[in-house]
């Protein structure tokens, strides 16, 4: 049994509805018959009472005037075969005197004159011993268990006086052919009526499982660790079924979202370590690099050095001044004392910028609707701008153009650039702002990640976007009253 | 137009060629009984013979039929009927109160047989005393070859016939006895063998469900008889008419029908054989 109710429901609903259907026709059916069969039986019965009547009555005068020869003749008449096949046709007709003696019989051949009826078997006997018994006016419907025959038994008698009786017998296996006619009808229109129910069903439970199923599917995925993904087909109506589809996706969208949460929350956990660890690091180093420039410079202005050695200090320098370049660029200060960030200042870094666009063929378009001083500090929105346009202007293509949107809404700054040329690919941008990542081969690699430490400390946000040849970085600045 | 023309003509000279039918005054109808002697449940032939008589006599004529020969004899005496084709016996019985009219002709004589039969299953039997305790049908109580006949051989045995069948009924034609026997209702029976052999023609089926144990001596076939009280002018005109049957094409086809050869004058004395019998049975 456990195999059968483990079953998916794929096959589980339309299997238990295929089933029912079967089993419901089956019993409407096997109803249906037994009523047309008594049907059948009851008005075989009654015709052949109202016959037996008829004869009866008939054959009074007959039997009074011992006219076997007409009375012969009325019994045969029901017999006639001309008289069409639709009804039930008796075995035999016969009638009898108040001894049970034959007094005519429609087959003289078998059930010959004046033969006592008893002689013609067991169950002749008992309905001889029947009809002796009753006295009944009444045409009576005589049957034995267990017998192929139904007797149906008039009197033969006029104003109290009876002659005898008359005896229609029936063959149980006349009407088999006919039953089996009304049977096989029947059985035609169930076949019919489960051609249409069963496709039906089948359609029916599909609609239910098939959702059900890829739900359960989708579901055991995401309890594995799989992340999250709406099933491939969608359920349409407000029914149960309908309400859980609704509440799965709720619930993937609700996890979605968390994932997306997280992974940015350990990228900014990164990206905020990584940066206090090379600004501590900066720090440390900047401070004894001073100091050994200093050393440097006082050593070369002493005289009495030789030509080599003023060589080999001014390399030490060279290369010191490197580090200290690479090492400030590591440094965000964004508590530098700074004014505040002016109209003015838009200008400034498009003009610094001006040689760079030249060389590469780019031009730099800036909307920007600035109109006063925003209280943000000036040397680090233009190195934000800096950053993020001589990216721009690096990344794209010969005669193309860069947009610079600059707008001040409420008490927020935002600064959008794009740029069109390649589109960044998607293990480029998970690691956009970190250090020394770049897929510009010139570069550094610090611009980016420099920007984002000063949008951070700045408590601003920055997004970038990157898709069909169109990138675009997105900064928004809190910037308060003017201080 | 023309055809409409040929029609009115075609009418008057109908009316024209038959003056007398169409003038005279309604005549009395000429009633003739029959009985199932003949095979007159050939309907349309008992009409087609019907139409000829009217013809040929010049009058209506009505054909009344009755299945008892003792019914028949009844109508005769009351003078419901004015010739009546009956049985040998009855004639017999009744000689002193009918006037033999015309003797048919069977097979070129005034005779017949009566067929002693049995079922055709039945192989064994070969002579009446063999059907003791069986169940018999006679043809009607005034038949000479569907009842005396029988009773006379058994009487001739030393057999009392209301006592040597089982059981005995009354078919009230030679057809239906003919039926009995072979529907198997009874065991045996007696019939006109002019019946039974007009049936090999007509029904052959029922008589091939039936075998002839034996066929008795010849007795005069059974005649048409006229009540006493019929003119002797109309009278010879009826016979004429019968006895002219034989001569024109239209009677032949009919005596045809009948299974008969023609008619006629005949004497009573053909039917001497069945009054010896009559008085040997003690029926008279």
């Amino acid at each position: 049994m456990n195999p059968l109710l483990n079953l998916s429901f794929r096959y589980k609903v339309p299997l238990w509805g295929g089933v029912l259907i079967v089993v419901a026709t089956l019993a409407v059916s096997a109803a249906l018959m037994k009523q047309a069969y008594d049907d059948l039986k009851s008005d075989l019965m009654n015709s052949s009472a109202n016959l037996s009547r008829t004869l009866a009555k008939t054959l009074f005068p007959s039997m009074m005037h011992e006219e076997v020869w007409r009375a012969y003749e009325i019994i045969l008449a029901p017999l006639d075969a001309g008289q069409g096949g639709s009804r039930i046709q008796p075995e035999l007709i016969v009638a009898l005197d108040n001894r049970q003696r034959v007094f005519v019989s429609s087959q003289p051949k078998s059930v010959p004159l004046s033969a006592d009826i008893r002689q013609f078997g067991e169950e002749y006997a008992h309905l001889a011993d029947r009809i002796a018994a009753r006295s009944e006016p009444d045409a009576a419907i005589i049957e034995f268990s267990g017998s192929r025959r139904i007797y149906v038994a008039a009197p033969v008698a006029e104003e109290g006086a009876r002659l005898g009786t008359l005896v229609i017998v029936h063959s149980k296996d006349v009407f088999l052919p006919r039953f089996k006619n009304v049977a096989s009808r029947g059985a035609v229109i169930g076949l019919l009526v489960l051609a249409v129910l069963l496709p039906i069903n089948w359609y029916w439970g599909q609609r239910t499982a098939v959702p059900l199923v890829q739900l359960a599917c989708s579901i055991g995925k995401v309890a594995q660790g799989v992340p999250p993904e709406l099933p491939p087909c969608t359920y349409a109506y407000r029914d149960e079924l309908g309400q859980l589809c609704e509440a799965y996706g709720l619930l993937v969208k609700a996890l979605q979202e968390k994932g997306l949460l997280e992974q940015e929350m350990i990228r900014s956990e990164r990206l905020a370590a990584v940066g206090r660890l090379s600004a501590g690091i900066a720090h440390e180093i900047n401070n004894p690099l001073g100091g050994m420039l200093v050393a440097l410079n006082n050593f070369k202005r002493r005289a009495g050095n030789d030509e080599r050695t003023l060589k080999t200090v001014g390399m030490i320098e060279r290369g010191l001044a490197q580090i200290q370049d690479t090492v400030g660029a590591m440094m965000v200060e964004a508590k530098v004392k700074s004014r505040d960030f002016v109209p003015h200042d838009v200008e400034d870094v498009q003009m610094l910028l001006s040689g760079e666009a030249h060389k590469r063929s780019v031009a730099i378009r800036v909307d920007s609707d600035i109109t006063k001083p925003a209280a943000l500090p000036a040397t680090l929105v233009r190195q934000i701008l800096m950053n993020l346009l001589l990216n721009a202007v690096q990344a794209s293509e010969p005669s193309a153009t860069v947009q610079c949107t600059i707008r001040r809404t409420g008490n927020t700054l935002t600064i959008e650039t794009e740029n069109t040329g390649r589109t960044m690919p998607p293990e480029v941008m998970s690691h956009l702002f970190e250090p020394f990542v770049s897929s510009n081969e010139a570069g550094h690699g610090l611009g980016l990640w420099v920007t984002y430490q000063i949008v951070s400390q700045l408590g601003g946000q920055i997004t970038a976007e990157s898709r069909d040849g169109l990138t675009r970085f997105s900064v928004s600045l809190p910037a308060g009253e003017n201080s | 137009m023309k055809p409409l023309i040929r029609i009115v003509l075609l009418a008057a000279a109908a009316v024209l060629a038959n003056p007398t039918l169409a003038a005279e005054e309604p005549a009395k109808i000429l009633r003739i009984g029959l009985t199932p002697t003949v095979p007159y449940d050939q309907y349309q032939l008992i009409e087609q013979w019907r139409l000829y008589m009217e013809r040929k006599l010049n009058r209506r004529v009505e054909f009344i039929r009755r299945d008892s020969y003792i019914e028949t004899m009844d109508m005769l005496r009351r003078r419901k009927l004015d010739y009546a084709w009956i049985c040998d016996y009855p004639f017999v019985y009744f000689r002193s109160q009918v006037r033999l009219l015309a003797v048919p002709l069977y097979q070129g004589r005034p005779y017949y047989r009566s067929y002693l039969i049995v079922p055709a299953t039945n192989r064994s039997t070969t002579s009446i005393a063999q059907l003791r305790g069986v169940v018999f049908a006679y043809t009607d109580p005034y038949s000479n070859t569907g009842y005396l006949v029988a009773r006379h051989q058994l009487h001739q045995m030393g057999e009392n016939p209301a006592q040597f069948f089982r059981q005995t009924f009354f078919t009230w034609s030679h057809r239906k006895a003919v039926e009995a026997v072979a529907t198997g209702m009874a065991d045996g029976s007696a019939v006109s063998g002019h019946v039974w052999d007009t049936l090999t023609i007509v029904k052959p089926e029922l008589t091939a469900a039936t075998r002839i144990v034996s066929k008795s001596s010849e007795f005069g076939f059974p005649p048409l008889v006229a009540n006493p009280t019929v003119p002797n002018e109309e009278f010879r005109n009826v016979q004429k008419a019968l006895l002219g049957m034989a001569s024109d094409s239209k009677g032949k086809a009919l005596l045809k029908g009948l299974n008969i050869d023609g008619f006629i004058a005949g004497s009573p004395h053909l039917y001497d054989n069945v009054a010896r019998m009559m008085k040997a049975v003690g029926e008279k």
